[in-house]
Parts: structure tokens; sequence; C-alpha cells
């Protein structure tokens, strides 16, 4: 590999963002990142590395210089042959972005997705029933944060049964892809043919229900506002970006509650919280941590001058933890209004899914505010390592159940 | 800074400079538009407009023509109209440089979708939302035709900027061609062509009429104007319950009922107050709304879960808005 010499003035790092030390626990690092700069050069890999608020959300805003389309991992697509067609909502820029991009941006939208919310509390409260009714001790993860979203989403994409236990593997991949390609990655290799084929059999206009989003994709190509070689790849964008997002923020959002029992109280004396919450916690825990985006031309940002056609990581979750930004960013605080955070990242290529991901988790919270008055950790908890996700193994917890609660 | 989605709620809360105008042709002029403090402006897209609030407090909208590559300025183009209502008069002749105008939006009414082959007609200003769809249309490899219509050459703006596209342009001048009509020039349908048309309501009328029994999605257009429409389907008085404010109002046959919800003590951001310019959308929770909008498609119509107060109504005697 030819190392270009990095402008000497800015600070560089060797340590590796993607190693397991850094996954295990990333704000150590994250907080040197801040300290050395605007601008960091990470020597293992070449890039260059935002971690400060301010130039993140700028740069994430900044379309125009630092784009998408040359892919959002540590892989150039202008040099090397993406590992599968690329997203057109997440690896593309005007004028390629726009239509895909409106069309999620409406079906996804609060007034479309509202007539879900009623059928998604009743599943809620089956789902915490079910949990509750094997006793007070359960995994966070696998018995709500995981088991939830895997329950609605599906059904509102519209994919069949068959096959959906490959979501997860297949969205651990992917997001594993975006970074080096180190032993997480070559872990997920062997599956990949497997796993694609699988998702991809999904996308199929004639395997989806008739009224999900996936049905709503096709009318759209239909109506000639996609084209029809477009629509399976936006239906593969939902069941890559939907699935391990939504569970590892829901996991961020009880582990959140669990460790900080004055929050909690505070949900249950105003369920109408939950919104909140929720953004406070990707804000706190930021379940995506780093995207890349590649130079379009010569620019300086803080002094470092990045040439034309450089990747730089951008790292979400440093500048969500920035104190330049927030006070006590440490701290997950419902006093705070969490608006502007980078989670979801910012401008054209903010995830459209939010909306979905709020429901999903202000659903979850309402039914569990209702029933349960204590959340705790009572076992050892365990981070899954992803080289993009900030994601949870298990988060073991005992809960105490309201006592005025009565259901039935 | 927000982007042109989440934009709507910050409308008319943005007040940009007048940083040129500049004499494009016989009556018309474009105006470059930026931030006083030179920050980036809303993203925006091919079809988008802006609302520009004069300093009479009238409010116009005008198609963004520019490069959407350049952050930081808008630029529009108005066409002086001589029996209009003032506004372009007073941007041709009493509006300077250095003048702060309050902007809404961007807000995408029309707009591009992909396909292998475009053909854009334009008649007069209605050139201004092609420009960028152009652009778009020529980055994406597509193969598309522009027909441009206008009186002369001297009246029809962009003839330079366009001469770069060599003869995928045709220019259609009233006085030099004699009066040509689009329906001779945009011939059969055909499935792979996208039709886009801005103008006149007489060359929107023309076209339509042209392409009638064209399958949807093949046609669209952008009305300036607002679209005529036959009687309200209801002509008794009806409930809107207004679900957040927990409010019910009654509106009578002659006020919209945008105005109902006003008087009301609601407050609720509008502009164009003729169903052209999308500002005052609102979520429809419970009832079937009769709309009188131009803006929506059939498909958003039959879904009937939002619509346009300033000019929209109720088939049924009762609408429950998210209001």
């Amino acid at each position: 590999m030819t190392t270009i010499i990095s402008d000497p003035k800015t600070p560089c790092t060797d340590v590796d963002p993607f190693s397991r030390d850094v996954l295990e626990d990333p704000l150590p690092f994250q907080s040197e990142l801040r300290a050395a700069g605007p601008v960091v050069y990470l020597n293992k890999y070449d890039v260059y590395a935002m971690g400060r608020y301010g130039e993140v959300q700028a740069a994430l805003t900044d379309w125009q210089t630092f784009q998408s389309a040359a892919g959002v991992g540590l892989s150039n697509f202008r040099k090397e042959m993406p590992w599968r067609p690329p997203s057109l909502l997440l690896e593309a820029d005007p004028p390629h972005h726009d239509a895909p991009r409106a069309l999620l941006t409406k079906i996804l939208g609060p007034r479309e997705i509202r007539k879900l919310a009623e059928s998604w509390t009743a599943d809620a409260e089956e789902l915490v029933d079910q949990v509750l009714s094997r006793g007070p001790e359960f995994d966070a993860v696998a018995d709500l944060a995981a088991a939830f979203p895997l329950r609605v989403f599906p059904d509102a994409v519209g994919i069949p049964q068959a096959g959906r236990e490959n979501l997860l593997p297949y969205g651990d991949h992917a997001f594993n892809a975006f970074g080096p390609p180190n032993e997480l990655v070559a872990k997920g290799a062997a599956r990949v043919p497997e796993l694609s084929a699988s998702i991809a059999s999904q996308c199929a206009r004639e395997v989806l229900t008739t009224d999900g989003f996936g049905a709503q994709i096709w009318a759209a190509a239909d109506r000639g506002d996609i084209t029809e070689a477009q629509a399976p790849l936006i239906v593969r964008s939902l069941l890559t970006a939907g699935v391990d997002t939504t569970v590892n923020g829901l996991a961020a959002v009880l582990y959140a509650f669990a460790t900080n029992p004055g929050q909690w109280a505070r949900l249950r004396d105003n369920p109408a919280l939950s919104r909140t919450a929720f953004d406070e916690a990707v804000r706190f825990e930021s379940p995506v941590q780093t995207f890349f985006r590649t130079t379009t031309r010569d620019i300086e940002v803080g002094g470092t001058l990045i040439p034309e056609g450089r990747k730089i990581l951008m790292f979400l979750g440093s500048a969500n933890r920035d104190p330049r930004r927030w006070d006590n960013p440490d701290t997950f605080d419902l006093n705070r209004d969490p608006s502007g955070h980078v989670g979801f990242g910012f401008g054209i290529h903010q995830c459209v899914g939010q909306h979905i991901a709020r429901l999903e988790a202000s659903t979850l919270l309402e039914v569990l505010a209702r029933r349960i008055e204590s959340i705790e950790i009572c076992g050892p908890t365990r981070r899954h390592h992803n080289n993009t996700l900030r994601a949870w193994q298990s988060l073991p917890v005992r809960v105490k159940t309201s006592s005025t609660f009565t259901r039935k | 800074m927000f982007t042109e989605e989440n934009f709507q709620s910050y409308a008319s809360e943005t007040k940009l400079v007048v940083t040129a105008k500049t004499h494009l042709a016989d009556g018309v002029v474009s105006l470059n538009l930026a931030h006083p403090a030179g920050r980036r402006l809303p993203d925006w897209t091919p079809g988008s407009h802006i609302d520009v609030v004069l300093p009479s407090g009238i409010n116009r909208q005008y198609s963004l023509c520019g490069d959407r590559w350049d952050a930081h300025n808008y630029r529009i183009a108005v066409l002086h109209e001589r029996d209009g209502r003032g506004g372009s008069e007073f941007i041709h002749h009493g509006l300077t440089e250095g003048t702060t105008l309050a902007v809404g939006g961007p807000r995408n009414n029309f707009r591009l979708v992909p396909s292998e082959k475009y053909l854009f007609i334009a008649g007069g200003i209605g050139i201004t939302p092609m420009l960028p769809m152009i652009q778009s249309a020529h980055m994406m490899g597509a193969d598309w035709k522009l027909l441009y219509f206008g009186r002369s050459r001297r009246t029809m703006a962009f003839l330079d900027e366009l001469a770069a596209y060599g003869d995928r342009v045709m220019i259609v001048p009233k006085d030099q061609a004699g009066p040509r009509s689009a329906s001779d020039l945009i011939g059969p349908a055909s499935v792979d062509t996208k039709v886009y048309v801005c103008g006149p309501q007489r060359l929107l009328a023309a076209v339509e009429r042209h392409c009638a029994d064209w399958q949807p999605g093949l046609l669209r257009l952008e009305h300036f104007a607002a679209k005529s429409h036959g009687a309200p389907i209801r002509d008794a008085s009806f409930d809107v319950e207004l679900a957040r404010a927990g409010l019910t109002v009654t509106v009578q046959p002659e006020v919209s009922v945008l105005e109902a919800i006003q008087r009301a003590g609601v407050r609720m951001l509008t502009s164009c107050r003729e169903g052209t310019c999308g500002t005052c959308e609102v979520t429809v929770l419970g009832g079937q709304p009769d709309h009188r909008d131009s803006i929506l498609s059939d498909a958003d119509r039959a879904a009937g879960n939002c619509m346009f107060p300033c000019v929209s109504r109720s088939c049924g005697d009762r609408l429950v808005l998210d209001v």
C-alpha cells in the first residue's frame, strides 16, 4: 500500500478503531480523538477521521464535498468492487439518490406509519406478557430488544416467514463489511452467498404481502416513480438497515434505563417522554458508531488539507459525546433535548427509517413503563462486536412488576 | 441545518438577501438569494420551489433554477406579469440588490422520477424547473429532449445556457416558427419516455388533452396556477374536529376549512391559499376529504390521509384533522 504522507501538522494515531479493545469500549479512544484535533490521521488505514460534533455534523450535511457514492465503508468503490450491488439510498448521491429517497421518505413518514401504532401496541403487550410470565429475570436483548423488531418489522415490510432467521446475520455482516477486512468480516464471509440470496429472494414482488412497505415500493415502480430494477434494491435497504439498528437502539435504551433508575421513574410518571428517551439513548450509545465519506475535492477542515478522493471516518458516537456540544454528555438524561444528535446521521442521508424506529421504541417503552416498576442489571453484561454497530449480546435484567397494574 | 424534508416548520423563518438581480430576457429577471451570514441553504431537488414573502406581505412561489451543487445560493427567475397582482411588478421595479426577503421551503410537488428517456416541455417562464431537471437527466445519462415555447427569442430566458446542450433543445419562438402546436411536436406515447411540462395554463391543457389516453405516470405537470375544479361535492356545512387542539369547528359553505380553523384561534402556516404550494398540508385522521388542490397525485388522493385546508373540503359531514 502506498501511504500518502499526511499534512505534517495533522495529529495522527496508530490506534485501530476497529480493534477488539476499542469495539468493546470505544469511549476512551473517542475522547482521545476529540482531544487530538478536529481531523486526525489513522495510520493503520491511511484515512482521516473526525470525532468532534461541529466538524462531523458539517461534513455529514455537505454531501457535495463528502460523498457517499464511493461507499460509506473503508472500501473505495472508485477503485474496488463492492461486495454487493451498492445501496440506492446509503451508497448513492444526487441525482441517483433523489427518487429512492423521496419514495422512502413518503412511505416511512410519520403520517403513513401512524396506522401501525395500534397493532404494534397490541404486539408489545403480548410480548411483554409472555416475557413477564416466565419470571422477573430475563435477557433484555434476546427477549425484548431483538424479539420486538423481529416480531413487527418484517410483517410491516411484508416479507414471508421463511428466511426471517437470516435478517440479523445478514445485517450483522453488512455492518461489519463497512469496516476493514478484519476477522469480524472473515467470520461472516462464508455465509455471504447464502445470506445474500436469502435476502434478495425476500425483495421480489411475488413474495411480498400486498399491504406492506415492500408492496408500496413495488407500487411506486408501477406508477413510474422508480424503475422496476430499483424496487428490489430499495426493499433490500429496509431489510439491511431496519433490523440490527433498531435492535441495538432498543437495547441501548433498555440498558440506559436499567442503569439509571431515576430516569425510569420519570418515564413512568410521564410516558410521553418515551420518544425523547429513545433519541437520548441513540445519542448516548450511538448504535451506528461510524460511517465513512469520500472527498470530492481538496477541502480544508480545521487546518488540515484533505485531498480529493480520500476516505474520512466520521465518528457519530464521538460527536454525540462531544462536550463542546453537549452538557454532561456521558449522562443519560431525559431533561436534555437530544435534538441535533448525529446518531441517525444528518443531511440528505439521515436515517429515513427513524420514524419507524421511534415508533417501535415508544410503543415498547410505553407498555413496559405501565407494567414494570423497576428494572436493574442482574448479571454480567456482554457486548456484541461489530465494525460499525455498538451492539449488545446480552443484558440480563431483573424487573419488579407494577403492583398497581391489573390486567384482564 | 435542515433538509427539504424537515424544512416545513421553518418556512417563512429564513431571511435571505438578494445578492444579484440580472436581466435575462424581455420581462424576465433572475434573483440570486443567499444567507446574510453566508450559511449553507437547505438542500433541494429538481422541481422544488420556494415561497418568497415580499415586503407587502404577499407570497409568491418560484421554482429553483440554479445549481444544487452550490449550497450557498438559490437562483429564481421572475416573469413580469403585467396583469398580475403586484408581486412581479415589485420584483422587477421595486426590488434592489441587498434587500432581505423572507423565504419558505423549499418544497417539491414536481419531482423528477428516473427514466431512460425524457421529453421536457416548457412554455415561457415554465423553463425554470426544467433547468435543474435537465442537469439531472444529463448526469444520469438519460436520453432527453426539450421543447421550449415562447413568444419570441427576446422573451425567452436561458437560451445561452441551453445552447450548450446542442440539438437536444428545440427552441420554438412563435414569431419565427409560427404557432406550432405542442401535440404535433410531442407525438405518440412511448412507455419509456416521461413527459414533464410546465408553462401557461393553455399549454398544460393542450398537453393534457394530447396525452389523455396515455398510461398513468408518463405525463407529469406543474401547476403554477391552480387547477379548476367543479363545484364542491358537498354544498352544506360540515364539522372539522381538530384532534390535537381538542376543538370542533363548523365550516360553512362560504368559508374555507383553513379560515374556519384560524377563526377558532388555531395557528396554521399558509402561503398560496390556492392549493398549489403545499404549505398548509395537514394529516387527515378521519373522514374523507374533497380534494381541490393542484398538488396531490391520484394515488395520494386515494390514500386520503392528507389535505390542503386552504382549498379542500369534506365529502361527508365530519373530518378529523391532526391539528
